[in-house]
């Protein structure tokens, strides 16, 4: 039963695709000869190829057709390390510095939420007097704290690293303080009466009763900075996978442009899978 | 508290001995509860029986140090109770296991907590004792959702044994099991606790549970203001079965004594109208001797 609904799934979605294909490589087809409108002159050729309007390739260098897509997409994937230059690296470089800061940002953004959470969710005192605070932090996109970064690390990339870290800090923060405040008071009750020190509480019955609300907090924290990291490439420049569609927009490159955008796309689902997996782990049925 | 002198005379005291207490929320008027005096006796099996809302649980939660009496001392052994021990075990009503840990790791959590010092050979052949003597060794290494109810019931029983305290407190154990599995249980309760000696605090609903269990049954009077009206002492046997029990000439005297109390006088008691001192019965002894007992009190109509 489940298995024929999966394969049911999959081929509905490769027809889907295939559809879709099919509707792209219509839409790119070069416009057919007779339907060229009235016919040019000589003289009028010669007047709008000085215009750059050459009629004879009128619709050459538009909307790339899946074709063109496919060869792009494999010229990327057979050399995705080289490196030449600073506007010419390979897609993996780029898509490494992305997730280097990615990751460097949500590390520091775990290092200090979940302390923090931790506490804030024990002591209802803290939970109060930093609500204000996180709920007027919150809201903030990420992006609006560039130009204070920039003036003072006064380090772009370094800047892009603390966009992320403030954008991924607020959803963990908020759930593990939700988590760790909604602890079964009967759990609590065995450790109080077996007497359980503090920090023997916190790790072993604490941590684990909150893990899956605090991994849910890590995976929606990891989905915002993904979506971050590519504007936030796109202002800082250099390197990264955000700076790569810019640079290919400036080059007028719409094949590279959009084969950017589906590894965009497949990075984020592989990030998303992974926290996925991490959250089965810690994930208790009761 | 500053009163500690009654404390020093401990030698004639009886194990566990509860005085005055009262329990009173900001903002009501009347106390849940005032003046519970009671008594238990090392080795005594002592259930409490009374209406909700009388304040049966916040009896034990203090006795168990999770919570503060308004006023009123509890004494344990001499010392008083002031706050959360190893030398109490509690089994809690919703047998509060450990979802993330199998039962191995449930019962091995406590046995750390109370010998630290334990390496890990030691603390598993422990855990696997009392797993057993709860019948349960087939399914150690089960998490608790692939459990029964009773079964889970079951590891929290083992589990506040299992740390070997000098007193057990249980929170209505029963109260979500069905029938069948209840009287199971409750025969290996009663197995075990005859084995160790333990002495037990047990709050029911269940006026045959208590009959068959409790060696000393308190009755509360119905809030606000309640207070444990009337103590009443089983003279059955203390071999007694399940399956017999019922054939037992006491047993009617008993039972109907106590349903008596939980279904007409328990509601003419509260607001303070129970004696602070409750007076001992022992409604099963007329049956003994086939002439109405002078210590019963007659059910009132």
């Amino acid at each position: 039963m489940f298995k024929s609904l999966n394969f049911k799934a999959t081929l509905v979605s490769v027809l889907l695709l295939l559809v879709l294909l099919a509707a792209w490589q219509l839409a790119t087809l070069p416009a057919s000869g007779g339907s060229a409108g009235p016919a040019v002159s000589a003289e009028q050729a010669e007047y709008l190829k000085m215009l750059g309007k050459d009629p004879g390739t009128a619709k050459a260098g538009g909307f790339p057709t899946p074709l063109q897509m496919g060869q792009t997409a494999w010229r990327h994937l057979s050399d995705p390390f080289y490196d030449k230059g600073p506007n010419d690296k390979g897609i993996a470089i780029q898509l490494g510095f992305s997730l280097a800061r990615v990751g460097l940002g949500f590390l520091l953004a775990c290092v200090v939420a979940i302390p923090l959470g931790f506490v804030i969710g024990m002591s209802p005192l803290l939970r109060r007097a930093l609500d204000p605070f996180i709920q007027v932090l919150k809201p903030i996109s990420p992006l609006a704290w560039m130009p204070l970064a920039l003036y003072t690390i006064k380090d772009s990339s370094t800047s892009g690293i603390f966009v992320i870290f403030i954008c991924s800090v607020w959803p963990m923060l908020i759930n593990t303080a939700f988590g760790v405040s909604a602890v079964k008071r009967e759990w609590l009750n065995v450790a109080k009466t077996l007497e359980v020190k503090p920090l023997r509480k916190a790790f072993l019955v604490i941590l684990p009763a909150a893990a899956p609300t605090i991994l849910t907090g890590m995976r929606i924290s990891m989905g915002i900075a993904w979506l971050v990291i590519v504007a936030a490439e796109m202002l800082v420049g250099g390197t990264g996978i955000g700076y790569f569609v810019w640079n290919e927009w400036n080059n007028l490159s719409l094949t590279n442009v959009i084969f950017a955008i589906a590894v965009i796309g497949v990075m984020g689902m592989l990030l998303d899978l992974m926290f996925a997996q991490l959250q089965k782990w810690v994930t208790y049925a009761e | 508290m500053l009163n500690e002198a009654p404390v020093t005379a401990a030698a004639g005291r009886p194990f566990l001995q509860v005085e005055g207490l009262a329990k009173s929320y900001p903002g009501t008027t009347e106390p849940v509860f005032d003046e519970v005096n009671f008594s238990i006796a090392r080795g005594e099996f002592v259930c409490i029986i009374g209406h909700s809302g009388c304040g049966k649980t916040t009896i034990l939660n203090v006795l168990a140090g999770l919570e503060t009496a308004s006023a009123g001392h509890v004494f344990m052994d001499g010392r008083e109770v002031a706050g959360p021990s190893l030398e109490r075990g509690v089994v809690f009503q919703g047998h509060a296991l450990m979802p993330w840990l199998t039962v191995r790791k449930n019962i091995a959590f406590a046995v750390r907590s109370k010998w630290p010092d334990w390496d890990s050979a030691e603390v598993n052949e422990h855990v696997q004792k009392y797993v057993a003597l709860v019948g349960l060794s087939g399914a150690i290494d089960k998490k608790p959702a692939a459990l029964s109810g009773g079964m889970k019931q079951r590891v929290g029983i083992a589990r506040a044994f299992a740390i070997e305290p000098k007193m057990l407190l249980l929170d209505e154990p029963f109260g979500a099991l069905d029938a069948l599995t209840r009287g199971t249980i409750q025969d290996e309760l009663l197995g075990i606790v005859r084995e160790t000696q333990q002495t037990v605090f047990m709050i029911t609903h269940d006026v045959d549970e208590a009959v068959l269990l409790a060696d000393k049954i308190l009755l509360m009077s119905n809030g606000p203001q309640a207070r444990v009206a009337e103590i009443v002492r089983n003279t059955m046997p203390r071999d007694r079965q399940r399956a017999t029990v019922h054939h037992d000439p006491q047993y009617y005297p008993l039972r109907n004594h106590l349903v008596d109390f939980l279904v007409a006088r328990s509601k003419d008691l509260s607001h303070g109208k129970a004696p602070a001192h409750p007076p001992t019965v022992e409604p099963g002894r007329g049956a003994l001797a086939d002439a109405p007992a002078t210590v019963t009190l007659k059910a009132v109509a």
